[in-house]
C-alpha cells in the first residue's frame, strides 16, 4: 500500500528513532502497566460527573421534563443544543479515517484511532438526549418502524426526528464496525506482547483470532476500503439530517436552505477542534509526543480553519440575509441586530468571539504548530460551537412569530446536571479507553515507519551524500 | 356401582365412523404444524427450518410473552343496578338555572353527566343576563370545594343540626325576649320569594332586622335614583340604543352595576351596521377603555369634574374649558337622543349629573324606568349595624355570603363590635375570615344545590333548582330560617306540600315545609301570570312580564348645589391618586380560592395570581421603580408601601402598565385573604394585598396617597411577556378605522391586502402558493371557528369554558411564572405602538438595540387589541410533518388532531407551530401533591368533563375544536337520521361568547352562519393569522375596525 519513499523536505511523521519493535513496545506501555495516579484522579472525577448526570436524568425520567428550564415557547434547549453538539464533536472520527484514507493521507494513522474513539464515545452521548428529551423516554421504541399491535400504527416518515433515528444509528453502527475492524491487528499485537495470563486472554478474544497471515491483511485492506466508502458519505449524511430538523421547519432562523453544508462544516470544526484537545493531553500524558507531532496538529488546524471559514461565511450570509429580506420576523433571529443587542447578546458574542475571531489567529504558523495555543484555541472553538446551537435553537425559538408568546430559556440545575453528566460519560469511556485500548494504530502506522520516519529520513539523506 | 353412561362427542362418535375412531386416538384433532421443524423422518436434524428460524420464532414468543405481562392497572366501573329514569350515562342533561353568589349574577344552563354538573353554560333564551361571566362559570369548582364546611359547626365543633337548631332558637327567643336585635346581614338579595320569607320571619322575631352589604358600593348611584325616582333600584340602560357612548370611569363590560352589557354594546359595534362610537375618560386601563374608540385617560379626582364640565356643557349650553373631552361632548351634542353618558363614579352627586344630562339629551339608550335591583344596595345600614352591635343592641347576627372581616374597611370595627354580639351565625360554607368568627356555622347550600328565585331587573324573574342532591350536610339558608320559624309557613298547607318535584330533602330537619314549597307558592300565585306555569317557568329557567314602575316622574332635585358639591368633591388633590377596581377575574374576592379564577389571566395586565400597584412609566420613572426581566424572561417589580390617610398596605408589587393616567396608580380588589380555601394562598401566605385597607369611606378614589419605595422584589406570573406586535401587526392582527373602511367596502386591498409571494409566475396571494396536494375538503362537514375581534371585547369567558369542557389543568403560580401555563385558548392583548422605522430615525433611535426597545415600549395611552388564540387547525400544519410518530394528524372534518395515546413527548410540534399554542405536560398535574388544585381530589375531579381524556405527564396537548361536541352533535344527527343542523355545532368558547365574536360550524352547509363568514367576497374582513406562512388554518379572523375618522 505504502510507497517506501517520501520525499526529504517533508516533515517525518515518526520522530525519534523508532524501530518497529519501539512502536510495539510504546503502545504496549500504557496497557500492561499499572495506571498512573493522574489517570486514577481524572477518572474518579469523570466517573463522579457521570454518576451525577445519571442521578440528574433519572430524576427528570421520575418526575417529569418540568425539571428543566424549558417552557411553552422554548420547547428545546440544552436538551438538543447538547445532542447537536455531540453529534457535531462525532464528525472528526470518521472523516479522518475514512475519508482521509480515501485520499491517501499517511498523516492520519497517528490520530485516527482516537478520532475514531472520540465519535464513538460522543455519538453515544449525542444518542441519550433524543431519548431523554422525550416526554415519555419509556415509549422511545416507538420512534422505530417496527411491527406492532397498536392499530398497526406506523411512524410518520415525513419527520425529520425520524430521520435523524436512521442516520444516527446508521452511523454509529458503521463507525464502530470500522474502528474495531482497525483494532484488530492491534489488540492482537498487544495480546502477542502482555504476559500476564489474564490480559492475554482478554485480548486474544477482542483480537478474533487474527494471525497476520496474508490472506487477513488483504481482507483487512479491502474491508477498510468497503467501509471507508460507506462511512464518507455518512460523515456528510448525518449532520445534514441533524439540520433537517431545524431547516424543514417553519421556524424563522431555523427554515434556511444553507443549513445542510454550514452543519456539516460546522461539524467537522467543532470535531477536529474536539480532536485537538483530547490529544494534547493524550500526547502527553501517554508520552506518544513521537507520534502525535507538530506537524499533525498544523494539518488538523489547517482543516479547522477550513472549515471554520466556511462557518463564517455561513454566519455572514444568515445576517445578510436576514437583514436583506426587509422582513419584520428575520429581526430577531440567531443571528440578527436583534440576536445580537437582545437578551442572548453574550450567546450571540460568544458565538462570533469563540469561532470566527479565535480561529482566525491559526493564520499564524507559529500558532498553528504551538501545542497550547492549540489546545486553548480548540477549547474556545468548542464552547463557540455549543453557543452556536444554543443560538439557533433557543434564540430562534425564545422569539418567533407572536411577540404574545415570547419567553426566554433559563436552565435549571437539572439541564446543567445532565450536560456535565454527559460530558464525565464521555471521559470515562475515553480513559478506559486510553488505558486499555492501543491508542495509535500502530499496524497501519509501522506500514509508514520507513518512509515517513526521521530516522529513515536522516538516514537516507545521510546514505544520499 | 360404575356408571355406564355415556357421552359422545359427536354423531360421528355415535355411530363410530372411521374418521372419528382415528381423531380419538389423536391428542390434538388437527395436525400441529410441526414439520417444518422437522425433517421427513421426524427428526430435527436436518429439518426445512433452520436453527435461525427456531431461535426467531422463540424470541418473538418470548418478546409477545413478555410484553402481555405488561398491563395497566385495572379500574372497574360499576354499572347502576337500577338506573334512575331521567338519566342515561354518557348524556348529558341540561337544567335551567341561576348562579347567584351575591356578587355575580347569570342565568345559566347547568350541564350536568351521571347526576354531576359539570358545566354553566348561557341560558341564551333568557335574553338577560344570559351570558356568564368567567367568575360565574368558575363558581361551579366552589361546589367540589374540599376546603369548604361540610357539616354544620357550634363553637367550632361538629353538630347535628337538631343540636344547630336548638342553639339558634333558644337565642332567637332570647334576644327577642331581651329585646335585642337579630341581624340578618347579607350580600345584596334579589329573591322576591325570600322577602317573602323575611315578612314571616319578622311576624315571629319582631326584632329582626335584615341589612344588605356589597362589599364594593353601589351608593352613589342607588341613592342619585332614590333622589330623583323614588325607589332604591339602578337605572337600566339599553346599549343597543346608543350611537355615542360617553364613560367616565364605568367598566360596563366589567362590572360596573352588575354587568350584562356586552352583548347590547358589541352589537352596535358591527362595522357593517351603523357602529356605535365610544369615549371612555379612565384612569386605569379597563376592560372598557380598551375596547373604545377613544380614551382619555385622566385623573382619578377628575372624573367627577368631567362629568361636570358634561353637565355645564349639554344641560347648562357652557363652553367646555377642558380640551380634553371637548370631543366626547361635541360627539354627545350632536348624537342628541341617541347619545349617552354613563359614569363609574361612587358619588350621588355626580351621579345625579350624569342623570340629567341623560335626560337632557335625551338618551335613548337611558331607561330609568327599567331599573335594576341587582346589586342596588346602600351603605347607610352597615354602618348603623355596626355602632348597634358595639352597643351590644345585636343579639344575634346571622350572616350570609358577606365577609365584612375581610372586605369592610373598618373591619377591625366589625371584629370589635362583634364581641359585643351573644350568637353570630354564619351560613357560608367556606370557613372564610367573618365565618370563622361564628359561633355556629349553619352551612348553606351552593347554588348548585339549592332552591331560589331572583329578580335582577324589573320584570325579569328567574328560577334556581338544584341539578345535584347536597354533597354534605348543608342546608340552605333559607330552609334553616324555617326551621327556626318552627317549620310553619303562612299560607302553606304543610299536607300539600313537598310534591314529586321536591324529591330534594334537607338532610336532617324536623319540619316538613321548604323553602321550595314557599317559592312555588309564590311563583304560582304572584309572580306567573296566565302565560306560564311553575314547571314551563322552571324549565326555562326564568319568567319574564311587562311589570311597570308606574309613572317616572323625576323628582326636581337641587342640580346647581350638586354641580358644586361634585365640582369640589375631589378638591383636595394629591400629586398621586389611587384608584381601586375589580378585576374582570376576581371581583371582589369572593372565590379567591377558585384555581380557575387565580390562573385566569387578567386580561389587561395577562397577569396571573396576582394584585399589584398598576403604574404608568413615567409615573414609576419618576418615583424610581422599576420593572425587569430576569433570566427565564419573567417580570420582575420593585415593592412599595402605599399609605392612604394613615393606613398601609406593605409591599405592593408594581406593574407598569401602558394606559395609566400619570398621576394615578390601580390597585385590584380581591385578593390578600387572610383566612379560605388553599388555593388563595402560596407557601402558606395569602396571594396578593389586601385593596379593601385603603377603600376608605368606601371610596374606590382615594387622593391623599403616599408611595414609598419597599425592600424586595415581586415575580410576576404573566402570561404574555412582550406588549406590542413588534413592527409585526400587518400579519397578526390587522385593523382599520371606518372612515376607511365604509369608503373602500368594495376594495378590500385599501385595508386588508392579502399578502403575496413572488414566484416564477410573478407575485402571487400567499394563499395560492402551495406545494402540498389538496386534500377533497368538499365531503361532509368541514368545520371553522371565525373569530371577530370587533366583537371580541376581551372579557375571558372562553378562556374558563374552555378550563371546564376540557379539563385544562392548573399548573400554579410558579410554573405559570416559568412561561407554561395550559390554557388551550388565550386571549393576546396587544398595545398599539406607531413607532415605525422612519419615526424611530427622526428620533434618532434607529440604530439597533435603541430600535428594537422603542418598538417593545407600548404607547402611554395605547390603543389596545384583543386576539383570541387558540389552535388554528392548520390544513398544512406544521406540527403533523414534523412528528416522529404521527401522535397529531389531520381529521377529515379539518381538526388537526393531538392522539395523548401516542404521543412520546418530543415538543417538536410545539416548537414548529407558529402560533405557539400547543400546551406541554411538563408534570403529572392531576392527582400530584405538588399541584394541589381541584385535580388533586376525589372530590374537585368530580367536576371533570367525562367526554375529555385528562392527559397525563409527557405528553402535549392543545385546542381539538372541542371534538367532543361535534362528535356528539354527529352521532345525534345520525340517530335521528338527519343531515347535520348548523344549531348543533359549536364549541365551549364560541358558546360562551357573549358577544358572538366567534361562530363555529360547517362551511360546507350553505346555511351555516361560518359559510357566510368563511366566504371572502361576502365577508371583507376576513384574514388568516400569520397567512404567509402558508398554514391555511380552520381558524379565521375578521379584522379590527374602530371607529374612528382619522
Amino acid at each position: 500500500m505504502s510507497s517506501h519513499y517520501e520525499s526529504p523536505y517533508r516533515e517525518p511523521l515518526v520522530l525519534g528513532d523508532k524501530t518497529y519493535q519501539q512502536i510495539s513496545a510504546d503502545i504496549v506501555k500504557s496497557v500492561a502497566g499499572p495506571a498512573a495516579r493522574s489517570w486514577w484522579i481524572a477518572f474518579g472525577i469523570s466517573l463522579a460527573l457521570s454518576l451525577w448526570g445519571l442521578g440528574c436524568i433519572l430524576y427528570t425520567i421520575g418526575t417529569g421534563i418540568g425539571v428543566w428550564g424549558l417552557n411553552k415557547t422554548v420547547g428545546w434547549a440544552w436538551d438538543i443544543t447538547n445532542f447537536v453538539w455531540w453529534v457535531g464533536i462525532g464528525h472528526a472520527g470518521t472523516l479522518i479515517s475514512a475519508v482521509l484514507l480515501l485520499f491517501r493521507q499517511k498523516w492520519r494513522m497517528s490520530i485516527n484511532r482516537s478520532a475514531e474513539a472520540m465519535t464513538i464515545f460522543a455519538v453515544m452521548q449525542a444518542a441519550l438526549f433524543p431519548i431523554i428529551h422525550m416526554g415519555r423516554p419509556w415509549l422511545a421504541y416507538w420512534v422505530f418502524p417496527i411491527p406492532n399491535n397498536f392499530g398497526s400504527l406506523w411512524v410518520n416518515f415525513n419527520s425529520p426526528l425520524l430521520w435523524d433515528v436512521f442516520a444516527i444509528s446508521t452511523y454509529f453502527s458503521v463507525s464502530l464496525v470500522f474502528w474495531y475492524m482497525g483494532l484488530i491487528p492491534d489488540f492482537a499485537m498487544i495480546r502477542d506482547k502482555v504476559t500476564r495470563p489474564a490480559l492475554r486472554k482478554i485480548y486474544a478474544v477482542l483480537s478474533f483470532g487474527w494471525t497476520g497471515r496474508a490472506k487477513h491483511w488483504q481482507r483487512f485492506e479491502e474491508l477498510s476500503l468497503v467501509l471507508a466508502g460507506l462511512a464518507t458519505p455518512l460523515v456528510f449524511s448525518v449532520h445534514t439530517i441533524v439540520s433537517f430538523d431545524f431547516s424543514t421547519s417553519v421556524v424563522k432562523g431555523w427554515h434556511s436552505t444553507i443549513y445542510p453544508p454550514y452543519f456539516v462544516s460546522g461539524a467537522i470544526f467543532s470535531g477536529f477542534a474536539m480532536v485537538q484537545t483530547l490529544l494534547s493531553v493524550v500526547r502527553k500524558v501517554l508520552r506518544l509526543e513521537d507520534y502525535i507531532t507538530r506537524l499533525h496538529i498544523d494539518y488538523m488546524n489547517r482543516v479547522i480553519l477550513l472549515t471554520g471559514g466556511i462557518v463564517a461565511v455561513a454566519y455572514i450570509t444568515e445576517f445578510f440575509i436576514a437583514w436583506y429580506s426587509g422582513s419584520p420576523f428575520e429581526d430577531y433571529t440567531y443571528l440578527s441586530w436583534g440576536a445580537a443587542t437582545g437578551p442572548y447578546w453574550w450567546a450571540f458574542w460568544s458565538l462570533i468571539l469563540c469561532n470566527i475571531l479565535v480561529p482566525q489567529l491559526l493564520w499564524i504558523r507559529s500558532i498553528r504548530r504551538n501545542f497550547v495555543w492549540t489546545f486553548v484555541i480548540s477549547i474556545v472553538i468548542n464552547i463557540g460551537m455549543w453557543f452556536e446551537r444554543f443560538t439557533i435553537i433557543v434564540i430562534n425559538l425564545s422569539k418567533d412569530y407572536l411577540p404574545a408568546s415570547w419567553s426566554m430559556f433559563s436552565p435549571t440545575f437539572v439541564d446543567i446536571g445532565v450536560f456535565l453528566g454527559t460530558i464525565g460519560f464521555f471521559f470515562v469511556l475515553f480513559l478506559l479507553y486510553s488505558k486499555n485500548f492501543p491508542v495509535i494504530a500502530q499496524a497501519e502506522l509501522k506500514t509508514i515507519l520507513k518512509s515517513s520516519g526521521e530516522n529513515y529520513k536522516k538516514q537516507r539523506s545521510a546514505d544520499a551524500q | 356401582m360404575a356408571s355406564a353412561k355415556k357421552y359422545w362427542k359427536g354423531f360421528g362418535d355415535l355411530t363410530s365412523e372411521p374418521d372419528s375412531e382415528a381423531i380419538k386416538t389423536r391428542e390434538f384433532p388437527t395436525a400441529i404444524p410441526i414439520d417444518p421443524f422437522l425433517n421427513g423422518d421426524g427428526k430435527a436434524y436436518g429439518a426445512q427450518a433452520s436453527r435461525r428460524d427456531f431461535l426467531k420464532w422463540t424470541g418473538f414468543s418470548t418478546a409477545a410473552a413478555a410484553l402481555a405481562a405488561c398491563e395497566g392497572p385495572v379500574v372497574n366501573a360499576i354499572p347502576y343496578v337500577v338506573k334512575p329514569d331521567e338519566l342515561n350515562p354518557g348524556v348529558a342533561d341540561y337544567y335551567a338555572s341561576t348562579v347567584y353568589d351575591g356578587h355575580d349574577f347569570s342565568s345559566v344552563l347547568v350541564k350536568t353527566r351521571e347526576g354531576r354538573p359539570i358545566k354553566l353554560q348561557p341560558n341564551t333564551s333568557s335574553g338577560h343576563y344570559a351570558y356568564p361571566n368567567t367568575r360565574v362559570q368558575a363558581s361551579l369548582l366552589s361546589l367540589y370545594d374540599i376546603d369548604g364546611l361540610k357539616e354544620p359547626l357550634i363553637a367550632g365543633r361538629a353538630a347535628t343540626w337538631a343540636q344547630v337548631d336548638k342553639r339558634v332558637r333558644r337565642d332567637l327567643d332570647a334576644a327577642t325576649a331581651a329585646g335585642q336585635k337579630i341581624v340578618l346581614l347579607t350580600a345584596p338579595v334579589i329573591s322576591p320569594t325570600f322577602s317573602l320569607l323575611w315578612k314571616q320571619f319578622k311576624q315571629k322575631y319582631p326584632s329582626a332586622e335584615w341589612v344588605a352589604y356589597n362589599p364594593v358600593s353601589n351608593n352613589g348611584a342607588v341613592a342619585a335614583y332614590q333622589a330623583v325616582y323614588g325607589h332604591t333600584a339602578l337605572p337600566g340602560y339599553d346599549f343597543t340604543k346608543a350611537d355615542v357612548v360617553v364613560s367616565v370611569a364605568a367598566d360596563f363590560l366589567g362590572d360596573w352595576f352588575g354587568g350584562d352589557h356586552s352583548r347590547d354594546y358589541a352589537l352596535r359595534r358591527n362595522p357593517n351596521q351603523a357602529m356605535s362610537r365610544h369615549f371612555q375618560l379612565e384612569s386605569n386601563l379597563s376592560l372598557t377603555g380598551a375596547n373604545a374608540d377613544y380614551r382619555i385617560p385622566i385623573k382619578p379626582s377628575e372624573q367627577a369634574q368631567a362629568v361636570a364640565q358634561i353637565y355645564r356643557a349639554i344641560v347648562l349650553g357652557q363652553q367646555t374649558r377642558d380640551p380634553r373631552i371637548r370631543a366626547a361632548i361635541e360627539a354627545l351634542k350632536k348624537a342628541g337622543p341617541a347619545g349617552l353618558l354613563v359614569s363609574g363614579t361612587n358619588d350621588g352627586d355626580v351621579q345625579l349629573l350624569v342623570d340629567a344630562v341623560n335626560r337632557k339629551l335625551p338618551s335613548r339608550a337611558y331607561r330609568p324606568e327599567a331599573p335594576v335591583y341587582l346589586k342596588a344596595v346602600t351603605d347607610d345600614p352597615v354602618k348603623g349595624l355596626i355602632s348597634d352591635m358595639k352597643d351590644g343592641r345585636v343579639g344575634v347576627l346571622l350572616s350570609h355570603r358577606v365577609n365584612p372581616v375581610y372586605n369592610d374597611p373598618d373591619s377591625s370595627a366589625f371584629v370589635a363590635a362583634l364581641k359585643n354580639v351573644k350568637t353570630f351565625v354564619s351560613f357560608d360554607r367556606k370557613r372564610d375570615e367573618t365565618a370563622s368568627l361564628a359561633h355556629v356555622n349553619a352551612i348553606s347550600h351552593h347554588p348548585m344545590e339549592r332552591w331560589g328565585d331572583a329578580n335582577p331587573k324589573i320584570g325579569f324573574y328567574t328560577l334556581q333548582q338544584p341539578t345535584i342532591r347536597p354533597l354534605f350536610q348543608s342546608r340552605q339558608m333559607e330552609d334553616s330560617l324555617i326551621a327556626w320559624m318552627g317549620g310553619v309557613l303562612e299560607g302553606v298547607d304543610a299536607a300539600l306540600a313537598n310534591d314529586s318535584m321536591a324529591t330534594y330533602i334537607p338532610p336532617v330537619t324536623e319540619c316538613k315545609l321548604t323553602f321550595h314549597d314557599l317559592l312555588k307558592k309564590n311563583w304560582t300565585e304572584n309572580i306567573l301570570k296566565g302565560d306560564s306555569t311553575w314547571f314551563s317557568a322552571l324549565r326555562a329557567g326564568y319568567y319574564e312580564r311587562a311589570d311597570a314602575l308606574g309613572p317616572v316622574s323625576p323628582t326636581d332635585v337641587d342640580l346647581s348645589s350638586a354641580l358644586t358639591r361634585a365640582e369640589n368633591r375631589y378638591a383636595k388633590t394629591g400629586k398621586i391618586e389611587l384608584q381601586l377596581y375589580s378585576k374582570i377575574g376576581m371581583g371582589a374576592g369572593a372565590q379567591a380560592d377558585n384555581p380557575w379564577l387565580q390562573e385566569f389571566p387578567d386580561p389587561l395586565t395577562r397577569a396571573t395570581w396576582d394584585n399589584y400597584l398598576t403604574i404608568s412609566k413615567k409615573q414609576a420613572d419618576e418615583l424610581g421603580l422599576k420593572n425587569w426581566r430576569d433570566s427565564k424572561g419573567a417580570r420582575n417589580g420593585d415593592r412599595v408601601n402605599l399609605s392612604v390617610k394613615g393606613r398601609t398596605v406593605k409591599n405592593v408589587p408594581v406593574l407598569i402598565t401602558a394606559g395609566q393616567a400619570y398621576g394615578s396608580v390601580g390597585l385590584a380588589f380581591g385578593y390578600g385573604r387572610e383566612k379560605v380555601g388553599k388555593a388563595a394562598f402560596i407557601d402558606g401566605k395569602p396571594i396578593g394585598v389586601n385593596a379593601f385597607q385603603l377603600y376608605v369611606d368606601r371610596d374606590a378614589i382615594q387622593t391623599e396617597v403616599q408611595i414609598e419605595k419597599a425592600d424586595g422584589v415581586h415575580g410576576f406570573a404573566l402570561t404574555q411577556l412582550y406588549d406590542t406586535m413588534m413592527g409585526r401587526g400587518e400579519s397578526i392582527v390587522k385593523e382599520t378605522t371606518a372612515q376607511i373602511y365604509n369608503r373602500g367596502k368594495s376594495d378590500k386591498s385599501r385595508y386588508n391586502p392579502s399578502e403575496k409571494l413572488l414566484t416564477i409566475d410573478g407575485k402571487q396571494p400567499v394563499s395560492k402558493v402551495d406545494m402540498w396536494a389538496a386534500r377533497d375538503r368538499s365531503l361532509g362537514p368541514w368545520f371553522n371557528l371565525s373569530i371577530d375581534l370587533n366583537a371580541c371585547t376581551g372579557c375571558g369567558a372562553c378562556v374558563i369554558a374552555c378550563h371546564a369542557e376540557n379539563n385544562v389543568p392548573v399548573v400554579g403560580r410558579d410554573e405559570v411564572r416559568r412561561f407554561r401555563d395550559m390554557h388551550w385558548l388565550r386571549i393576546d392583548r396587544y398595545y398599539a405602538t406607531d413607532m415605525s422605522y422612519e419615526r424611530a430615525e427622526s428620533e434618532g433611535r434607529s440604530e439597533g438595540r435603541a430600535f428594537f426597545r422603542a418598538l417593545e415600549q407600548p404607547e402611554e395611552n395605547p390603543e389596545v387589541v384583543f386576539q383570541p388564540v387558540m389552535c388554528q387547525h392548520c390544513n398544512h400544519a406544521p406540527c403533523e410533518t414534523v412528528c416522529p410518530v404521527a401522535a397529531t394528524s389531520h381529521g377529515i372534518q379539518g381538526q388537526n388532531q393531538m392522539i395523548y395515546n401516542r404521543c412520546v413527548g418530543t415538543r417538536y410540534c410545539a416548537n414548529n407551530c407558529p402560533y405557539k399554542v400547543r400546551r406541554f405536560n411538563w408534570f403529572q398535574y392531576a392527582e400530584n401533591d405538588a399541584f394541589d388544585f381541584h385535580m388533586n381530589d376525589d372530590l374537585g375531579r368530580m367536576v371533570l368533563n367525562p367526554d375529555v381524556v385528562v392527559r397525563s405527564r409527557g405528553v402535549m396537548e392543545k385546542c381539538s375544536l372541542c371534538i367532543q361536541m361535534t362528535q356528539a352533535a354527529i352521532l345525534k344527527a345520525k340517530r335521528e337520521k338527519r343531515p347535520l343542523r348548523d344549531a348543533d355545532l359549536s364549541t365551549a368558547c364560541a358558546t360562551a361568547c357573549a358577544t358572538g365574536a366567534l361562530v363555529f360550524g360547517d362551511i360546507n352547509d350553505e346555511n351555516s352562519e361560518v359559510h357566510q363568514l368563511h366566504d371572502a367576497e361576502k365577508n371583507k374582513r376576513k384574514y388568516y393569522l400569520l397567512e404567509a406562512v402558508g398554514t391555511q388554518p380552520n381558524v379565521f379572523y375578521n379584522l379590527k375596525v374602530r371607529n374612528k375618522t382619522e
